[in-house]
C-alpha cells in the first residue's frame, strides 16, 4: 500500500449466480455454454404481451444465504424497475429491487493474515442477469445471446468496512465458499456465475469523511481484486499527493498492462427512474417459510474450521484444507469419527488421499477409497497390526485392486511385532554383516540405518521398524 | 344471417343446424371486407378462421363436445398477440411482426372454439381516445363515417356496431373499451384490475390494462367474459378468485338497489343531450325499482392529471423494449452507434401520441421528479380509490355518462393533447381505483349519435353491474338499433 | 413550465427533430401545468396506491418447462446470424 499516511476505503458489490433450474421470472432454463439463444422463451426476449412471475427457488436461495450471514428478512419486499438501454437488457430494464429489498445488514467473518475479522454488510437483494454481447471484430457486428437473460442473481453489497486489498480478497473468498457450501451459487467464476465490481477510495488516516471512489468493474478472480485493489489505491494516492482530484468513474482492470482504465463513455451518469414493478407485487415471506429455511441451514465452512480446530485439536491449516469442501468435510469427520487419532486422519486425507483424488481424477463423494474404507485401514495402524509403512502399500492395493485393508492384511499378513521373531531376523542380519558391525561398535552411529534396511528386506518389511531399531541396539551392545 | 343477430342467437341457429360456422365466418369475412372503409380491420386472418370454422361444423356433426362459443365469429384488438397472425398494436413499430405465441385470451378463445376472423385497428399501443392515432389509418364511427368512433379500441367497438362480428375484444386503460362503447351504441365492459389476465395484452400501463369484451347487448358481453376471466399463473397481477356465471347471472327488477349518482359527474361541460340521456336513463333504473342515492367522489377532479403520470410513466417503462433489437422497426439509416440505432428506431417506429407519452413518462420518473409526480400521484390514486370504497358503502352500483360529448367529427381535436385527454374524464377514475365498470347504450343525441351509460361497480362487481345493465337495457330498444349497414344504404 | 426536452428525449432514446422538440416542450408544459394541481392536495398522511388490490405476488415452481425455438425468435429479428441477433457494434 502506499503511504503510511493514507488509508483505502474499500466496498465490494458481488453479483452471484443463483443454483436454480429455471430463470427468476420464467421458466426458461438455466444452464452454462450452451448454443446461442437457446434458454429462452417469449418472457426472456421481452416481447410484448410478456409478463414475470416469481421463482419460489430464487426467494429460497435469497433467504437461505441471508439467514446464513445474519441479515434481517423482509417479510415484504419489492421488485424496482431499473431503466438503461443496452441490447443485452431486452425489456430495457432490468428488474432489480430498490428500496425494499430481501435482505438487510448481515456480516461476514474471516481472517485476513491470521486475524478475524468482521465486515458488515448493507443488504442482499434479488434481479435478473442480463444476456451476452459479443463482438465480432470481422463483422463489425455485436452478438447478443439472451440464454443468460433472466437468470437469477443475488447481489451482495458490503459496507465500505474492508481498508486493504488483502481485506478485500479475504472478504471475497469468504462470501464465494459461503454461497458454494450453502448450495446458493455454484460460484463458478470461470463460468461468470459469481463477479465482483469494487469500490475504493481513499483517504488520511485518521479522517472520517468518505472521499471520492472509482468502481473497478467486474474484477472475476481474487487474484485480480487484489492486484486491481493494489494498484488503483497507489493511483489514487499519488494523483491527489500531486494536487490532483479522483474523478468519480468506472474503471476496468487490464491484468496483463497491470493497470485500471476508466471506462467513461460519453454517456452521462444513468437514470435509472426505478419505480416498482406492477407487474409483480409484494413478496410477502411468511415466517413457516423462514424459521423452516433456518432449520435446514447447514454449518457455515469458517464455523466448520474453528470446530474442527478446537474439537480435533487441528491446526489451523489442516482444518481449512479440511473444509475446503462440504463433501471432505463431511469425509474428515466419517474418519475422524471412526478412530482415535484425528490428526492421524487427517493426514491420511491430506496426504495419500488428496494425492490419489488428484492423480486419479476422482472426487471425493465417489471415490471407492470411501471414509469408512479409510478408517478401517487406520484402525489397522492404530491398533499396530501394521506399521505406517505397511499402511502405504495396503493404501496403494486399495486404490489399484480395490481390496478392503482388512482383506490385504489377512492377505500380506500383519506386522510383526513378535520379539523373538525380530530378534531372531536381527541376529541374522548382524551375522552377516560383521564389518558394518565393527562400524557401529567403532562410533559410526549412521550405519544402524543400513542395518535397519537390511532387517526390513529379511522380514519383507514387516517388521515393526521402532521395535527393530530397539533390537538392533541391544543386540549390537550385546556384540560390544 | 341477419348481420346484427347476437352470439346467442348465434350459437341457437347453429346447434340447430339452421346455419354453420363455416357460413357465419364467411359472412362476416364477407361483411368486413364489404365495410373496410370504416377502417375497423387491420388484417383478416381468412384461411385460419375457414379452417377452425370446418372443424367446429365437423366436430359438431361427429357429436363432440364444444366450447361455449363454438363457431361464432370473434375481432381481436391488434393490442393483443395472435400468434401466426400480424400483431401491430396500431403502430409502425410492430408492422409485420408475427409472434410466436397466443395471449392466455386468445387462447381461451381457442378452447372455446370462438372463431377468430382478424385484428382490429386501434389508437396505437392504446395511446388515444378517437382511433385517430392509428399508423393504419382511422376508423369511422360506423353510425356517421364523418366522426370517431373512439378510442382506444375504435375498431372493435366499430365493427361490432357495424354488425361485422357480435363479440369483440378490446382493451381498458383509462375508458378505451367504454368510451367507444358509448360512442358506437354498443356494449363494452371494463373487468376489475386483474379479473381478465393481461399475459399477450400488449403493456400500455400495467397497473391499469384490462382486456374486456364487446357485444351489442349486456347478455353477449356477459357470454364473453366467461371465457375470458380467471386466474392465470403467467399473470401476477391476475386474480385467482373463481369466476361466477355471468349468464346465469341476469334477470330479475332492480327492487332495492342503490344506484349512486356522483355529482362530480354532472357538472357543466357535458353536452345537453348526454346529459339528458342519461338523466332520462337514472329515471328508467328508478322505475325498475332502483333508488337513486345522491353523494360525491370529492377527489373526482385530480383524477385526470393522476392517470396522465401514472399510466405514461408506466407506458415509458413498458415501451422501453422497442429497440429494434430483436423484433420490430429497425433504421435503414447510417448509425454512429447503438445509442443512435435505438433513438433514430424508436423516432420512426412511434406515432406522436406515442412519442408525448413516453416523454412525459420519462421525465415523471426522471432523478429529481419521481417524488413529485410518480409517487404523488399513486398516493392521490389512494384518495380517489378510498372515495369509490366510501360511496360503495352507501351505494351498490354508481351511475354516470361515459363521455361528456357524443361522437365528434374526424381531425376536430386531434391537436390538442389536453383537450382529448379531458374527454376520458369519467372513465379515468374507476380504471385507478381498479373497479368494474360497463357502459351500455341509453340513448342518441339530435343527430343520431349514440349515448352511452356508465355503470361502476366495485371491484368484482361484474355480475352487479351485468345484471343492473341487463335489466335497463331489456326495458329499452336501444339495443336494437343500429347503423345503416352497406346493404340498407346501398 | 421549462422541460430539458433533450435530456429527457436523451433518456427515452428518442430522436427528435427541432420543430417536434419545440412543439412537444410546449405541449409538455402545458400538460405539466394541469398536473399541478395535484400539489394543492395533502398527501402527507396517504400511502402511495401500488397495486390496486392488496394481494402479494405469487410464486411459481422452479422448473425449466419453457421454451421458445430459436429459428422462431430469430425470425422476427431485423438482423442476426442465424445463431444471435446481430446490432452494430456495441463498445
Amino acid at each position: 500500500m502506499g503511504s503510511a499516511d493514507w488509508e483505502a476505503v474499500i466496498g465490494l458489490e458481488i453479483h452471484a449466480q443463483l443454483a436454480t433450474d429455471s430463470k427468476i421470472f420464467c421458466g426458461a432454463p438455466t444452464s452454462f455454454g450452451d448454443d446461442p439463444n437457446v434458454n429462452i422463451d417469449p418472457v426472456t426476449l421481452g416481447l410484448p404481451g410478456t409478463l414475470p412471475v416469481l421463482n419460489r427457488r430464487a426467494v429460497e436461495l435469497a433467504i437461505r444465504l441471508g439467514l446464513a450471514v445474519g441479515c434481517e428478512i423482509d417479510r415484504a419486499s419489492r421488485f424496482a424497475r431499473k431503466h438503461y438501454f443496452y441490447p443485452d437488457l431486452p425489456k430495457g430494464y432490468q428488474i432489480s429491487q430498490f428500496e425494499e429489498p430481501i435482505c438487510v445488514g448481515g456480516r461476514i467473518t474471516c481472517d485476513v493474515d491470521g486475524v478475524e475479522k468482521t465486515f458488515r454488510l448493507t443488504r442482499i437483494h434479488l434481479e435478473e442477469d442480463a444476456g451476452k454481447n459479443v463482438h465480432d471484430p470481422k463483422s463489425g457486428r455485436s452478438h447478443i445471446d439472451l440464454n443468460r437473460a433472466g437468470t437469477p442473481l443475488v447481489e451482495i453489497v458490503g459496507e465500505p468496512d474492508l481498508r486493504s486489498p488483502a481485506d478485500a480478497v479475504a472478504y471475497m473468498k469468504a462470501v464465494h465458499q459461503i454461497v458454494v457450501a450453502l448450495g446458493v451459487s455454484d460460484g463458478n467464476m470461470e463460468q461468470g456465475n459469481f463477479r465482483c465490481d469494487a469500490n475504493v477510495s481513499v483517504r488520511r488516516r485518521g479522517d472520517t469523511a468518505f472521499n471520492t471512489r472509482t468502481e473497478i468493474k467486474n474484477v472475476n478472480s481474487f487474484r485480480f481484486v487484489g492486484r486491481a485493489l493494489e494498484y488503483e489505491i497507489a493511483r489514487q494516492i499519488a494523483l491527489v499527493e500531486e494536487g490532483g482530484e479522483v474523478v468519480q468513474e468506472t474503471r476496468g482492470w487490464d491484468d496483463d498492462a497491470g493497470v485500471t482504465r476508466s471506462q467513461r463513455g460519453k454517456e452521462e451518469a444513468h437514470d435509472y427512474r426505478y419505480f416498482p414493478d406492477p407487474d409483480l407485487m409484494v413478496v410477502q415471506v411468511d415466517e413457516a417459510l423462514v424459521e423452516a429455511i433456518r432449520a435446514d441451514l447447514p454449518e457455515l465452512p469458517r464455523d466448520r474450521r474453528l470446530r474442527f480446530e478446537r474439537d480435533f485439536g487441528l491446526s489451523t491449516y489442516d482444518a481449512d484444507v479440511l473444509t475446503q469442501s462440504a463433501a471432505r468435510a463431511d469425509y474428515f469427520e466419517g474418519v475422524a469419527g471412526a478412530v482415535k487419532d484425528p490428526k492421524l486422519a487427517a493426514n491420511w486425507i491430506m496426504g495419500e488421499l488428496l494425492a490419489t483424488l488428484n492423480r486419479e481424477g476422482q472426487d471425493i463423494e465417489s471415490t471407492p477409497i470411501t471414509a469408512a474404507a479409510l478408517a478401517e485401514l487406520i484402525a489397522l495402524i492404530e491398533a499396530k497390526t501394521i506399521s505406517s509403512k505397511m499402511a502405504k502399500g495396503c493404501f496403494a492395493a486399495m486404490v489399484s485392486d480395490g481390496v478392503s485393508a482388512k482383506d490385504w492384511v489377512a492377505k500380506h499378513g500383519g506386522q510383526i511385532t513378535d520379539e523373538g521373531a525380530i530378534r531372531d531376523a536381527v541376529e541374522a542380519v548382524l551375522d552377516a554383516n560383521a564389518p558394518q558391525v565393527a562400524e557401529y561398535l567403532s562410533g559410526k552411529d549412521k550405519v544402524i540405518g543400513y542395518l535397519v534396511g537390511q532387517v526390513m528386506r529379511q522380514t519383507r518389511g514387516k517388521a515393526n521398524p521402532q521395535q527393530v531399531n530397539a533390537a538392533l541396539r541391544k543386540s549390537l551392545e550385546a556384540r560390544r | 344471417m341477419n348481420p346484427f343477430a347476437t352470439a346467442g342467437e348465434l350459437l341457437a341457429a347453429l346447434e340447430s343446424g339452421d346455419v354453420t360456422a363455416v357460413a357465419l365466418t364467411e359472412a362476416a369475412l364477407a361483411r368486413a371486407r364489404a365495410g373496410a372503409e370504416l377502417g375497423a380491420w387491420l388484417h383478416l386472418a381468412e384461411d385460419e378462421a375457414l379452417a377452425r370454422a370446418a372443424d367446429v361444423d365437423r366436430r359438431r356433426a361427429a357429436g363432440e363436445p364444444l366450447g361455449a362459443l363454438a363457431g361464432v365469429p370473434v375481432g381481436v384488438k391488434d393490442q393483443i398477440v395472435t400468434r401466426g397472425i400480424p400483431t401491430t398494436a396500431g403502430s409502425k413499430m410492430l408492422a409485420g411482426w408475427v409472434p410466436p405465441y397466443d395471449a392466455t385470451v386468445v387462447e381461451r378463445l381457442r378452447a372455446a372454439d370462438a372463431v377468430v376472423i382478424g385484428k382490429l385497428n386501434q389508437d396505437e399501443f392504446a395511446m388515444g381516445s378517437s382511433n385517430e392515432r392509428s399508423a393504419f389509418g382511422v376508423v369511422k364511427n360506423p353510425w356517421d363515417t364523418s366522426r370517431i368512433p373512439g378510442g382506444s379500441s375504435g375498431g372493435s367497438a366499430a365493427a361490432v356496431a357495424a354488425g361485422h362480428v357480435p363479440l369483440a375484444l378490446g382493451t381498458d386503460t383509462g375508458g378505451s373499451i367504454r368510451q367507444p362503447a358509448s360512442l358506437c351504441g354498443v356494449v363494452g365492459l371494463k373487468p376489475t384490475y386483474g379479473r381478465v389476465s393481461r399475459y399477450g395484452a400488449i403493456a400500455f400501463a400495467s397497473s391499469l390494462d384490462q382486456i374486456g369484451p364487446f357485444g351489442r347487448t349486456v347478455a353477449d358481453v356477459a357470454r364473453l367474459l366467461g371465457v375470458l376471466a380467471g386466474p392465470d399463473p403467467r399473470d401476477s397481477t391476475a386474480l385467482t378468485s373463481p369466476v361466477p356465471d355471468y349468464l346465469a347471472a341476469l334477470g330479475g327488477d332492480l327492487a332495492g338497489l342503490r344506484v349512486g349518482v356522483p355529482e362530480e359527474y354532472f357538472v357543466g361541460g357535458m353536452e345537453a343531450a348526454v346529459e339528458a340521456a342519461v338523466r332520462a336513463a337514472l329515471t328508467q333504473l328508478e322505475g325498475l325499482g332502483a333508488t337513486l342515492v345522491p353523494l360525491s367522489l370529492p377527489h373526482t377532479k385530480y383524477a385526470v392529471a393522476t392517470y396522465y403520470i401514472l399510466a405514461t410513466a408506466e407506458a415509458s417503462s413498458n415501451l422501453a423494449r422497442y429497440d429494434g433489437v430483436r423484433f420490430g422497426h429497425r433504421t435503414r439509416d447510417r448509425v454512429s452507434d447503438i445509442a443512435d440505432l435505438y433513438a433514430k428506431s424508436r423516432a420512426e417506429g412511434f406515432g406522436d401520441e406515442v412519442k408525448r407519452r413516453i416523454i412525459l413518462g420519462t421525465y415523471a420518473l426522471s432523478s429529481g421528479y419521481y417524488d413529485a409526480y410518480y409517487l404523488k400521484a399513486q398516493k392521490v390514486r389512494t384518495l380517489l380509490r378510498r372515495d369509490f370504497e366510501a360511496a360503495f358503502a352507501r351505494c351498490d352500483v354508481l351511475a354516470t355518462p361515459v363521455s361528456p360529448v357524443t361522437a365528434i367529427g374526424l381531425g376536430e381535436r386531434v391537436d390538442d393533447p389536453l383537450q382529448m385527454y379531458l374527454m376520458d374524464i369519467f372513465t379515468i377514475p374507476s380504471s385507478l381505483a381498479g373497479n368494474t365498470s360497463v357502459s351500455v347504450p341509453c340513448g342518441f343525441d339530435g343527430g343520431g349519435l349514440p349515448i352511452g351509460l356508465q355503470l361502476i361497480g366495485p371491484p368484482l362487481g361484474e355480475e352487479r353491474v351485468l345484471r343492473v345493465a341487463h335489466a335497463y337495457e331489456q326495458a329499452t330498444e336501444w339495443h336494437r338499433r343500429h347503423p345503416a349497414t352497406n346493404e340498407e344504404v346501398g | 413550465m421549462e422541460i430539458d426536452i433533450r435530456h429527457v428525449a436523451r433518456l427515452a432514446r428518442l430522436d427528435l427533430d427541432d420543430a417536434e422538440a419545440e412543439r412537444l416542450a410546449a405541449q409538455l408544459g402545458q400538460i405539466l401545468d394541469y398536473v399541478a394541481q395535484l400539489d394543492a392536495l395533502d398527501t402527507s398522511d396517504v400511502p402511495p396506491t401500488t397495486h390496486v388490490l392488496p394481494v402479494s405476488t405469487p410464486w411459481r415452481e422452479d422448473e425449466a418447462t419453457a421454451r421458445l425455438d430459436r429459428e422462431e425468435a430469430l425470425a422476427a429479428a431485423p438482423e442476426h446470424d442465424g445463431q444471435a441477433f446481430t446490432v452494430p457494434k456495441v463498445v
